[in-house]
C-alpha cells in the first residue's frame, strides 16, 4: 500500500497547521523585510498529481520565478518558493532600490538575483525554524537555488524524491498576497512543502499522532 | 478540405500517439526528457514524458511505465507498432534533461538531468533507434511540440524563443 492511502483527515490537519505556523513565520519575515503588509491565505493541503501540482502553480508553462531549497535533516523535504516574474521584480526593486532592475530577459543583475535568493533564505529559514520547533525535529535549510523559469521544470525538481515512491504528492500550499489589494484573486506568492515520503511519518511521530501502518 | 488540428497534451510522467494531422505537445520539461519517436512516412509519433531514469528505482506501488525512461521508451514503441508504425523506420529526438538548480553538494539527486538523458540513449540505442536530433542539458526549461507530418520538432525555452530540430 502506498503512503499516500495510509494518510487521513487527522494528518491532513496537522499538516495544514504546519504550512500554517511556517507560513505565518515567513509572512512577518517578508512582511518586516519589505516593511508593508502582508496577507496569507488558508494553507491548503491536498493529494494532487504531478500535473495537478502544476496547475496549482499556474500551469506548467507559466514563468516564474522560484527559489528552491533541499531540507535536510530528520525530516528531509523539499520546499519552493514561487513568485509571479512581476512579483519578484517588484520585491527585488524594493530590496535593492534600484527601479530599474528587470527579470524581462537575462543577464540579470547580479545583485538583484542575490537580493532574491537571500529573500528566498530569510522566508523558508522562518518557515523552516518555526516548524522545528513546533515538531522538535533538527531540521536544516540547504543554500538556495533560483530559477527564473517554467513552473513544469522548477517543480518537477521537487518531486523526483517523492516520484520513486508515487505518483501523487502531498503539497502544502500557503498563498500570499500584499494587503492593498485583498480584493483581488490574484496571488502574488506560494510556498510549496513537499515532505520526503518517508518525512511524514517522522512529522507524525514527533507530534504524537499514530500513523497507522 | 479543411483539418482540424488538435494539440494532443502529454502531462508529466505520461506518454501518447500522435498522427497527422494532429501534434502532440509537452509543458515544461526541466530534468525530465522527452522522448519522440517517429515513423515519417507512415506520419505516426509517440511523445513521452520521462522523469527518471530506470524502473529499478521504484520502492512501491503500481509501476508506472511512462515514468522511466526504459520502460517507456519500450512501451511507446510497442504502442507505435500497434498504430502502424514499422519497427525498421523508427526514428528519435529527445530534448530535456537540464539541470535546473546549481547546488553545491553533489548530491546523486541533483544529477537527475543527464542521468535520464544517459539512459533515454541507452535505451533507444539498445532498440537499435537512431537519434537524430537532440537538444539537452543546459539549465533552463523547454516546451516541445512534434508534428508527425513534416517531423519537425519545435523547442521552446523562456530565453531563447523558439527553435525547431
Amino acid at each position: 500500500m502506498s503512503f499516500i492511502e495510509k494518510i487521513s483527515s487527522i494528518h491532513l490537519d496537522i499538516l495544514k497547521e504546519i504550512g500554517n505556523i511556517g507560513a505565518g513565520h515567513a509572512a512577518t519575515a517578508l512582511s518586516k523585510l519589505l516593511n508593508k503588509k502582508i496577507d496569507m491565505k488558508v494553507p491548503n493541503v491536498q493529494i494532487v498529481s504531478f500535473d495537478e501540482m502544476m496547475n496549482m502553480a499556474g500551469g506548467a508553462e507559466n514563468v516564474v520565478a522560484g527559489v528552491f531549497l533541499r531540507i535536510e535533516g530528520e525530516a528531509p523535504g523539499s520546499m519552493f518558493f514561487v513568485l509571479p516574474v512581476e512579483q519578484a521584480t517588484s520585491f527585488i526593486r524594493e530590496m535593492i532600490g534600484d527601479e530599474s532592475f528587470s527579470l524581462e530577459s537575462p543577464p540579470y543583475s547580479e545583485i538583484g538575483l542575490s537580493a532574491l535568493q537571500e529573500l528566498g533564505n530569510i522566508l523558508s529559514g522562518s518557515y523552516l525554524s518555526s516548524l522545528s520547533d513546533f515538531t522538535n525535529l533538527s531540521l536544516y535549510p540547504s543554500v538556495p537555488a533560483l530559477s527564473i523559469d517554467m513552473v513544469g521544470a522548477i517543480i518537477s525538481y521537487g518531486l523526483i524524491e517523492l516520484s520513486h515512491v508515487s505518483d501523487y504528492a502531498i503539497v502544502i500550499d500557503t498563498a500570499l498576497n500584499e494587503d492593498e489589494d485583498e480584493n483581488t484573486e490574484y496571488v502574488k506568492g506560494h510556498f510549496f512543502l513537499l515532505p520526503d515520503p518517508d518525512s511524514f511519518q517522522i512529522i507524525f511521530k514527533s507530534l504524537g499522532v499514530p500513523h497507522n501502518d | 478540405m479543411i483539418e482540424s488540428k488538435t494539440i494532443i497534451k502529454v502531462g508529466i510522467a505520461d506518454m501518447n500517439i500522435v498522427k497527422t494531422p494532429d501534434i502532440i505537445r509537452t509543458s515544461g520539461l526541466g530534468s525530465c526528457v522527452g522522448v519522440v519517436i517517429y515513423d515519417q512516412t507512415r506520419e505516426v509519433a509517440g511523445l513521452a514524458h520521462v522523469m527518471l531514469p530506470d524502473s529499478s528505482l521504484a520502492k512501491s506501488g503500481v509501476l508506472n511505465i511512462a515514468k522511466y525512461a526504459d520502460t517507456a521508451i519500450k512501451d511507446l514503441v510497442s504502442k507505435l507498432i500497434r498504430h502502424g508504425a514499422r519497427a525498421n523506420f523508427l526514428k528519435a529526438k529527445i530534448a530535456g534533461g537540464a539541470q535546473m538548480f546549481q547546488f553545491s553538494s553533489g548530491n546523486d539527486m541533483m544529477r537527475i538531468g543527464p542521468r535520464n538523458v544517459e539512459a533515454v540513449k541507452l535505451e533507444l540505442a539498445a532498440l537499435n533507434i537512431a537519434i537524430v536530433a537532440a537538444d539537452v542539458g543546459g539549465n533552463s526549461g523547454r516546451t516541445i511540440e512534434f508534428n508527425p507530418q513534416n517531423c519537425i520538432l519545435h523547442i521552446r525555452t523562456v530565453n531563447k524563443g523558439i527553435q525547431e530540430l
